[in-house]
């Protein structure tokens, strides 16, 4: 294998057979290149889709109150639904649920703080919530226990607002006026995963007390411990239900009790993009097995063009495994070379467009208004396919140059030699 | 050295079977210098393929060097025919892309001696033959004589038992031709056994023996003492040509 005068022998026949070697080299190259850029680019479109995602937990539910739809147990349709903090008790301690957190709606949205002024979403929430959707804080706490048991005054502010409101100054400790109450500010946050973050978050205790709320709740935001759509459906039933007991509903009126399970997307979609990625891989490996049949049939005219000169190689004492090692490594050296030269542009090409849509991503995150929204990022190949590729191309070599080795071991010196 | 016993050996082209040797019975002693003669069609090429372990026969047995060779691997012939026989064809058949040197060092390339050291024997044997300042030419830049010394030197370097000469002058004109007759008797003289087919007289004249094949058998064995005077007879029409 590593003995210099085989490989000195091969790279004489390359040399003298440009050409040939070049096209033949290239239907790999180009074989091994569209699959980098098919998986890139299904990474691509995972990465977006899932970032997407990702902006709140994945084992995330909501429900949310309205009115009946369906009449029951002699009450007419059209009934509202009101939710409240015994639900609230309730549901938190269901076996399967992790962190529940309970929102009273507020209106008016005016935010002020000294001359500056701007509308955003007050949300009013239990310190859970920061789990459910993966708020990540950048200064200061979020709210916390005794914030609600104390009702106290306190905001968390989206980095947005922070930025609108205070440009850069001290926030933590100021007092911010939401709908003309001050609240002071106890901290920063981002929304995980997103770019915008315009809502600012209250103690629910203090949204019911100073709003008016009494017990009142509008939705509940819930994770769950769930690994399959059947056990969360399961729990989103008994919530379902208990709600429609203890509320006088029927639990199947998606009217009166809204709800959305988010683990079942995720999963509907992760099997989605698991499809499109063996699609991808069944394409890809397709295009390599044309390079390879392409290498192979080139091989082929190879020991056909190269008779004679086996033949007299025969003659004067080759043995035929001699013969076969040097059209299968010939193979092997073309494909292997060939390949990684496609692998290496490929890879470089998805790098590149990573930079492209990085960029894109910044540019539109800065105009419009940080929300940079994509369906495409970070289409890159990761290394681990890269290696298992490289090695497939080494077996792929081996495959397309084995028939013509064998064929040229077949060559009978004499029919070689015979001058015609 | 090659005792062969009623060799019989058809070729069989589609539903046609050509009956080409039909029993042959020969006896070629070490450093004997043997000429094969026939027209074309009577087997002289098949009987130097099979002597030189290029083919295989049908019936009858071949002994090289006092070994039975008959149904051998692929991988055993290959090895014979690298330590006791070496070839020179009509055609050379030297790899084009390859210089004098590099064509003459091949053989030992397969016997696994080093490139450096079989490099400097290949030089060795084209000093022999006088082209040592053609060492780094391809064949494709020398002439047909040229060409043919650096085919002996690559069947000599093995240092062989046998030499099988394919009508090794066929392609080459008169004085050349004579010129690569004196290397190969050069070589008988230094102990190795040739055997030569041609066609032309005057070149078969100058072996120790001629063998004259017709349709598939041995017609007759001309020896020693007359080939004295057909070679004298043939040197002089030759001469009478050249003046």
């Amino acid at each position: 294998m590593f003995d210099i005068d085989k490989w000195q022998e091969i790279i004489a026949t390359i040399r003298k057979n440009k050409m040939r070697t070049f096209l033949t080299g290239f239907s790999v190259a180009w074989g091994i290149f569209m699959l980098m850029i098919l998986l890139g680019s299904g990474n691509g479109l995972k990465n977006g889709v899932s970032e997407n995602f990702m902006r709140d937990a994945i084992n995330a539910m909501w429900f949310w109150s309205g009115e009946t739809s369906i009449p029951y147990e002699g009450m007419k349709e059209g009934r509202q639904i009101r939710l409240d903090n015994d639900d609230y008790e309730l549901i938190k301690d269901l076996p399967g649920i992790e962190f529940t957190s309970g929102r009273y709606y507020i209106n008016g949205n005016t935010f002020s703080y000294g001359s500056e002024y701007g509308n955003y979403t007050a949300i009013t929430c239990h310190p859970e919530l920061k789990e459910v959707e993966s708020i990540e804080i950048i200064n200061g706490r979020f709210i916390n226990q005794i914030d609600i048991n104390e009702t106290r005054k306190s905001v968390v502010l989206g980095k947005d607002i922070y930025d609108a409101l205070f440009k850069n100054k001290e926030a933590i400790g100021e007092y911010v006026r939401i709908n003309k109450i001050p609240f002071k500010v106890v901290g920063i946050c981002k929304e995980s995963g997103g770019t915008r973050h315009r809502n600012a978050y209250l103690p629910v205790s203090t949204g019911q007390k100073v709003f008016n709320g009494a017990n009142r709740l509008n939705n509940f935001a819930l994770t769950i411990n769930a690994t399959t759509i059947e056990e969360s459906r399961a729990i989103e039933t008994e919530i379902r239900e208990l709600l429609g007991r203890n509320h006088k509903f029927d639990a199947t009126d998606r009217s009166a009790l809204g709800s959305y399970n988010k683990l079942e997307d995720v999963i509907e979609t992760m099997k989605i993009f698991t499809a499109i990625n063996i699609f991808i891989w069944i394409i890809g490996i397709g295009t390599l097995i044309a390079g390879v049949v392409g290498v192979s049939n080139i091989m082929l005219i190879v020991v056909k063009e190269r008779t004679k000169e086996i033949g007299i190689r025969k003659a004067i004492g080759a043995s035929p495994s001699s013969v076969i090692g040097l059209v299968l490594l010939e193979s092997i050296l073309i494909t292997t070379i060939a390949g990684y030269i496609g692998l290496v542009l490929g890879a470089g090409l998805m790098e590149g467009l990573n930079f492209i849509v990085e960029q894109q991503y910044a540019a539109s995150a800065a105009t419009n208004g940080g929300n940079g929204e994509t369906l495409f990022r970070n289409p890159t190949v990761d290394l681990n396919i890269a290696i298992a590729a490289t090695t497939l191309l080494i077996v792929a070599g081996a495959v397309a140059g084995y028939i013509p080795a064998k064929r040229a071991a077949r060559i009978k010196p004499i029919e070689a030699l015979r001058d015609e | 050295m090659i005792k062969i016993e009623n060799l019989h050996k058809s070729y069989i082209t589609g539903s046609n079977s050509l009956h080409v040797l039909k029993g042959i019975d020969l006896e070629i002693n070490q450093g004997e210098f043997v000429s094969v003669m026939g027209s074309s069609g009577s087997g002289k090429s098949t009987l130097l393929n099979i002597l030189g372990i290029l083919d295989n026969y049908d019936e009858g047995s071949y002994y090289l060097n006092g070994t039975l060779v008959k149904d051998m691997s692929e991988k055993k012939a290959a090895k014979l025919r690298n330590e006791l026989v070496g070839f020179v064809f009509q055609s050379f058949n030297l790899i084009s892309f390859k210089n004098a040197m590099e064509n003459v060092a091949l053989p030992l390339y397969y016997q696994g001696v080093s490139r450096k050291k079989r490099n400097k024997i290949a030089l060795e044997y084209l000093d022999k033959m006088g082209l040592l300042e053609w060492a780094e030419h391809m064949p494709n830049e020398m002439s047909g004589g040229q060409k043919q010394r650096v085919a002996i030197a690559r069947s000599l370097i093995s240092k062989p038992k046998i030499i099988f000469a394919d009508e090794p002058t066929g392609a080459l004109d008169t004085t050349t031709s004579y010129e690569v007759m004196e290397i190969l008797k050069e070589i008988n003289e230094e102990g190795i056994t040739i055997i030569l087919v041609t066609h032309e007289h005057d070149i078969a004249a100058m072996s120790d023996k001629i063998i004259r094949l017709n349709d598939g058998v041995i017609a007759e064995v001309i020896k020693n003492g007359d080939l004295k005077s057909w070679q004298n007879q043939y040197t002089k029409e030759v001469e009478a040509i050249a003046i």
